[in-house]
Order: C-alpha cells, then sequence, then structure tokens
C-alpha cells in the first residue's frame, strides 16, 4: 500500500478583488500518490503468491523423490552395474526377473505379507480404535503408551523380537515348554510358514499403533446423537457399528490402509533384520531382495527393476482408493 | 584426525628402518626416497582416508588407528580411519565409486576387488614388491586380487574359520581328536546329538558360517559351482552326495535350530554349552577366554574333515584396495607399502591375536602361533583355502551366486524335505542364470 501523505488544500475565492474578509481555509487529507512496489503487487496476485509457497515443497520433492525415481527407472532399463556406465537393455531386466525363481517367491512374499499384515492392522486397530473411543480410568496413559511400538525405532524392536524367536533362546519356547503345551521347541525363524507368520506379527505389533490412533480420531468425528438414535430405533451394537460408525469413517479408514499398504509393500528393515530373506529365500520381499541385488551383487539396473515391479501396484491401489472415497462423497 | 608433527630424527629413523627391511633399490615411493637420503614429502595439506570394517578383535582396531597415525606423522600426512560394520562397506562402495568421491583406501573382502574392479587403481607395484620379499601369496588371495592380470588389491590377510569343539564332550564320545573325514565326524557327531549335544551349523541367510559348510562340503565331495571355463558343472553326482550327507546328519548330528541361525548364533549357542562344535572364526574361543574360562580351557580347534575330493575352505581373503577416483593415489600406495612392511604388519598380526593369517606364508612364522597351539589349526588353513567359483574365476557372477545363497539354499531346501536331486536341479538353474 503506498504511503500516503496529506496536502493541505486552500480553498480560493473564484472572484478577483473579493472582499478583505478572508475565506475560510478548509484542509482535507488526499493520499499522495506512489508507484506500487513491483514484489508486493506480484505477491497481491494469489496464483503467484501460491506458487512461491509451494516452490520449496515442489523442489525438494523433485530433488528426492522425482529425480532418483526417473533415475530407478532408468537404472531398471539398463545393463548398470556399480563402476561402469549403463547400456540401455530394454524391458531385459524385468524379464530376467520373471525367470528367477526367488524373485517369483520374494513377489508373492510381498504380496501375502501385506495383505495379511494389513487385514490384521485393521481389524485390531479398529477394535482398540472403539476401545479408546470410551471413557475409562488411565486412557490417556493407555492411548499415549499404545504409540510405543510406532516410536522405537524399528531395528531396535525388531532385534529384540529376534532374540525372542531365536532356536536356542526363545522366551516363547521357554514360557511353552514350561506350561506344558510343548515338548519340543518350536523353530519360529527356521520354517519358511512359522518365519514369514513372525514377520507378519511384528508388522501387525508395531503397525497397530498408527491404525488405532487415525481411526480414534475419525471416530471422534462422528456425532454420539447418531448412536442415540439408533439405539432408540433398536439397533444392536454390531449394527450400529456397521450401519452408522463404519460408513462414517469409511474415508479415514481407506486413507490409513493406503498409507499402511504402501510402506509394507515397500517394507525392508523388519524382514532384513529378522530373516534377511532366509530361510531358504522363502521370506524375501521386494526390498530385501532389490538390496541383495543392487548393493551385494552390484548389479544396480537388476535391483532397480525388481524395486520398480512395486510400482504399478501401488499406483493401481491408490487410484482404486481415491476413486473408491470420491464415488462414496 | 591426526597432525603432520614428525621430527627430523624420527623420519630418518623410519628411513633406515624402512630402506633395511625392503631391501630394493626401488626408483620411486619411498624406498627410492631412501636410496636418495631425502625424507619424503608430499604436498602440505595432503590427506589420506581409510575405509575399514571393525574388526570382531578390537585390538586389532586400536593398533590399526595407532599405526595409520605413525605413518600420517612420518610423511607429514593427515590420515584418518573409519570403520563401519562389515554389511555396510558394499553400499558405501558402491556409493563412493559411483559418486567419485570417499576413502582413498577401502577395505575389501574375498572377490570384491573382481565386483568393483573398473573403480579400483592398479597395485601392481605395491603388491608385487611385497610378494617378491615374503613370497608368493596363498593362492586364494592372488585369486581374488588379479582381475584381468592386474592387481586390484593388495591382499591383506585371511580370516580362516576352523571347527571350535568341546575336547572334553569329544573325548566322552570315543574322539581323542577332532575327526579327519566326514564319515569319522560323523559317526562322532551321532554319539554326540545321543548325548544331547549335537553340532552346529547355520543354513540361514548370512554370509559367512552357511557358506562356510556349503561351498566347503560341496567341494570337499568333489563338486563344483563351475568348472575352470565358467560352465555350470554342480549338478553332478559328487554335489548329490554332499547334499544327502547334509540331510543325513541334520537329523544325526547338527542341531536342528540353525536353519534360522545367522553369523552369530552359533556363537552364542557355543559359549550356553547348547553345541559340542561349530565352524568358526577364532572369535569364539577369544570370547570364551574372556567371558567364559572353563570353556576356553576345553576348546579346541580342528580341520575341515576331508571328504572323497579333500579337504577345503571358503576363505576368500581380504585385501586393500586404492580406489581410482582417489586424488592421493600415490600416497595411499605408500601407506601400504609401509603397512605391508614386516615391522609394521608384525605389530598388526599380533594385535590380531591368531584372527587372521598373513598373505604370504612368510607370515606362518611368526612368534604368535607358538604362544597358544590351539591357534595352529587358523594357521594351516589358508593351505586349503579356497575361492567362490572356485576352480573358476571368481568374477562378479561369482559373487551373485553368493548374495543370492543359492549353494546355502541348496542345503536347506533338501534338508527341510525337498528331494536332494531336486534341490541340485534348483540349484543348477539359479547359477545357469546367474554365469549366462
Amino acid at each position: 500500500m503506498a504511503d500516503q501523505s496529506i496536502e493541505p488544500i486552500l480553498a480560493k475565492s473564484a472572484t478577483p478583488g473579493a472582499s478583505a474578509i478572508p475565506a475560510p481555509v478548509v484542509v482535507v487529507a488526499v493520499p499522495k500518490y506512489r508507484r506500487p512496489r513491483r514484489l508486493g503487487h506480484l505477491l497481491e496476485q494469489e496464483h503467484i503468491l501460491a506458487g512461491a509457497l509451494l516452490a520449496p515443497t515442489l523442489v525438494i520433492l523433485t530433488l528426492f523423490i522425482a529425480y532418483p525415481f526417473v533415475l530407478g527407472i532408468w537404472l531398471a532399463v539398463s545393463d548398470k552395474v556399480v563402476g561402469r556406465p549403463g547400456n540401455f537393455v530394454g524391458l531385459q531386466n524385468f524379464w530376467v526377473n520373471l525367470n528367477d525363481t526367488i524373485f517369483l517367491r520374494a513377489f508373492q512374499n510381498t504380496f501375502v505379507y501385506t495383505f495379511i499384515a494389513t487385514v490384521l492392522k485393521l481389524a485390531l486397530g479398529m477394535g482398540a480404535a472403539l476401545l479408546l473411543n470410551h471413557h475409562f480410568r488411565f486412557k490417556r496413559i493407555v492411548r499415549a503408551g499404545m504409540l510405543l511400538p510406532w516410536i522405537v525405532p524399528t531395528v531396535l524392536s525388531t532385534l529384540a523380537w529376534q532374540w525372542m524367536f531365536d532356536s536356542t533362546f526363545s522366551v516363547f519356547n521357554w514360557m511353552l515348554m514350561n506350561v506344558g503345551l510343548i515338548s519340543q521347541r518350536i523353530l519360529w525363524l527356521g520354517d519358511g510358514t512359522t518365519a514369514m507368520g513372525c514377520l507378519i506379527l511384528v508388522n501387525v505389533w508395531r503397525g497397530m499403533p498408527f491404525f488405532a490412533i487415525t481411526l480414534l480420531a475419525g471416530l471422534q468425528t462422528v456425532n454420539p446423537d447418531l448412536h442415540e438414535a439408533a439405539e432408540i430405533d433398536g439397533a444392536t451394537a454390531w449394527q450400529r457399528f456397521w450401519r452408522v460408525t463404519l460408513p462414517l469413517i469409511k474415508p479415514i479408514m481407506l486413507v490409513v490402509v493406503l498409507f499402511s499398504m504402501i510402506a509394507t509393500f515397500a517394507d525392508f528393515q523388519l524382514i532384513y533384520v529378522l530373516t534377511r530373506g532366509g530361510p531358504y529365500s522363502s521370506t524375501h520381499v521386494f526390498g530385501t531382495y532389490a538390496y541383495e541385488i543392487a548393493m551385494r551383487a552390484a548389479k544396480l539396473g537388476q535391483g532397480a527393476s525388481i524395486s520398480l515391479f512395486l510400482f504399478p501396484f501401488l499406483l493401481m491401489v491408490i487410484v482404486f482408493q481415491l476413486w473408491y472415497i470420491r464415488r462414496s462423497d | 584426525m591426526v597432525k603432520s608433527s614428525a621430527t627430523r630424527l624420527d623420519r630418518r629413523a623410519f628411513l633406515r628402518v624402512a630402506g633395511a627391511a625392503t631391501g630394493a633399490a626401488a626408483v620411486s615411493g619411498i624406498p627410492g626416497i631412501v636410496a636418495a637420503q631425502k625424507a619424503p614429502s608430499f604436498p602440505k595439506g595432503t590427506k589420506l582416508n581409510i575405509l575399514e570394517w571393525v574388526s570382531f578383535v578390537p585390538a586389532s582396531d586400536v593398533e590399526f588407528k595407532r599405526l595409520a597415525t605413525e605413518f600420517g606423522k612420518l610423511v607429514g600426512v593427515d590420515v584418518t580411519v573409519d570403520l563401519i560394520n562389515m554389511n555396510d562397506l558394499n553400499p558405501r562402495i558402491a556409493s563412493a565409486i559411483e559418486t567419485k568421491a570417499g576413502p582413498d583406501i577401502i577395505m575389501m573382502m574375498s572377490n570384491w576387488p573382481h565386483l568393483y574392479a573398473d573403480g579400483l587403481a592398479d597395485v601392481d607395484d605395491v603388491a608385487e614388491e611385497i610378494s617378491k620379499r615374503d613370497g608368493a601369496y596363498y593362492e586364494h588371495n592372488k585369486k581374488v586380487s588379479v582381475v584381468g592380470g592386474s592387481w586390484k588389491a593388495v591382499p591383506l590377510c585371511s580370516v580362516p574359520s576352523t571347527w571350535a569343539y568341546r575336547e572334553d564332550w569329544f573325548k566322552e564320545a570315543g574322539a581323542s581328536k577332532f575327526p579327519d573325514t566326514w564319515d569319522e565326524w560323523r559317526k562322532v557327531g551321532i554319539a554326540l546329538k545321543k548325548k544331547g549335544q549335537p553340532m552346529g551349523q547355520a543354513f540361514g541367510h548370512s554370509l559367512g558360517d552357511p557358506n562356510n559348510w556349503a561351498y566347503s562340503v560341496t567341494w570337499g565331495f568333489g563338486g563344483t559351482e563351475i568348472d575352470q571355463s565358467g560352465k555350470v558343472v554342480i549338478n553332478s553326482k559328487e554335489t548329490l552326495e554332499a547334499v544327502k550327507f547334509t540331510v543325513a546328519v541334520w537329523k544325526d548330528c547338527l542341531d536342528e535350530g540353525g536353519l534360522a541361525w545367522d553369523d552369530s548364533s552359533n556363537n552364542r549357542a557355543y559359549l550356553a554349552g547348547t553345541i559340542s562344535a561349530t565352524i568358526n572364526g577364532a572369535s569364539i574361543y577369544f570370547v570364551a577366554k574372556r567371558q567364559f574360562p572353563d570353556i576356553a580351557k576345553v576348546t579346541g580347534h580342528g580341520h575341515m574333515p576331508k571328504g572323497p575330493g579333500g579337504r577345503f575352505y571358503n576363505i576368500g581373503g581380504q585385501g586393500r584396495a586404492v580406489m581410482k577416483y582417489s586424488k592421493n593415489q600415490q600416497v595411499a600406495k605408500e601407506f601400504l607399502r609401509w603397512f605391508m612392511d614386516r615391522p609394521q604388519y608384525d605389530k598388526w598380526m599380533a594385535a590380531n591375536d591368531g584372527y587372521v593369517v598373513g598373505p604370504t606364508p612368510y607370515w606362518e612364522r611368526h612368534s604368535l602361533w607358538e604362544k597358544d597351539p590351539k591357534l595352529v589349526p587358523f594357521k594351516e588353513a589358508v593351505k586349503f583355502g579356497r575361492w567362490p567359483g572356485y576352480p573358476g574365476v571368481p568374477s562378479r557372477k561369482a559373487s551373485e551366486a553368493l548374495v543370492k545363497y543359492i549353494l546355502v539354499d541348496m542345503y536347506a531346501q533338501a534338508i527341510k524335505g525337498m528331494k536332494p536331486e531336486d534341490a541340485v536341479k534348483w540349484a543348477e538353474g539359479e547359477l545357469k542364470k546367474a554365469y549366462a
């Protein structure tokens, strides 16, 4: 806004030689005209201001997300190994992967791991959220404590779980043997099926708080009058949940499922610490197998192609969920 | 960080020793400077950064840093040493080579010189000078360090694994010494497992102990991944025998938790007294001496048993490479030359206390082998050392086979119930893809 200054303007008599009585002086404030500053003028325009505010985020996204993603695509279609320039090879890496039994196992494992873990996290998280939505003593402490698995660094908590599943020192085996439920130790991580079960268990233990807290936030936006009205109409608890609560929290539920599926599909550290893809490659997922090929075998192109297999599935998941949410709206 | 503060006297003493020890009148580097009677000089502000693993023997890291500091003072160079976990070396090396920036010297494990050959400088002069002085390198040390006729790493040492075993339990089971053949080993193993004292072997996904069985036993029965021309020959009756043997002893002799074991599980199991023997480096013995002296007293070390194909160890060896991107290659080579010189290497080897074996037979005479006869099998093991891809080249394809755990999984799947013939066939299919 231009500075304003005030100049007095004297009212003058129109006729020369008028009477000797002085004319009344009227002082009126009038803003002095100043040319507006260029930057200020620009930022007054909404689309320019929006661009300026978004620019830092866009720069970060471009440098740390878009550029590595595009580079990853290039690597995936090249024969790049460490120390040598890569040559374009088209879809050869993907073809090699589809003929690799370890990759196919990793492909299957990733979907099984993600699907089962997400369903369990959703079910348990919803249950926890419904319970926490009630008033009880020490509610705040319970809510905060429930977040601990989510907060503790994954590697640390997974190392603790590794000890609990250890074939020699497992505390689970010790407890089960002492109560007489088993007579021989269970080799938790020594069998492909139980090892996968252990991975899912640890993932659920870690991820359930995220579901619970997010769904709790959604539950708290539901108007209690709706439940009251349904109760008066004779609806059971399950009917109130299914027909009143669930439809209202569906959008937030889909968002949290979406985020969780993305993170679980791309999981690396939990599997790498607990089993490293063993025993006999029965627990490899995309992340761990890509790491072994890219980092230990130095085949960056092949490793990138394994990682990129995630992309179309994650894209489909995102598109479907967003479509579903829009349709519900 | 090391600041240059060498005195003229220290430099002269150093030059005398270096000159006497090398005994060569080279025209470049420190020996050449000795001949010319001038102090070594590098431009002021020259830095040297070395990347190594965190050793299982802490005293070795302390001694290495001390020696690096000493070198820095002697030649007026700022020397820094970074120690990281062994598993973190691969990503660091990859990023250093790709960005052409990072440490000047990096430790190489097993056949990594082949894996990263394009990013490593030639060190023929240093490696061959050492060999001329101390004798020919062990075959596995040389094989993993020479790529396409050029030395890409200076062999540093080997870290062999032998069988750590409970002498007292073996005696009770009727074995006064560690069995020499696999058949004898199996007889003792059956007796031990019946007494609740099985032997232990890892078949999980970690690069050390599981491969020590997978490769050594395959070779011991006469099988190999490839032949000398690089053709995949794993699907042979010798390999099949090795797999059948492993399946049999899994039930008869071994702790059945081994499918989930990594490189540290057998250490813990042995020191907890739940297993009677396991393949490992000397670290079990060192920890036992420090924390479980009663177990250390009754622990001995035995050689990998002989099979129909002979006795073999999967060793590979370690080396140090100068990075091609380094602007301090001359300093780096001088450091390697100086470090591998007898006065310095002697001290570093003493600090390792038997955990490492020198790269040439010269170091078999080191006094530490007389200090503790229980460590002698480690010294002898290198004579039977082989590399991934033996008898072929330890190429990057051998690395791919290694990181995919093809041999380890071949055994693990057979143990889990897959027919041995199918397990071997599966390994053949995977190896053919890796070596394509």
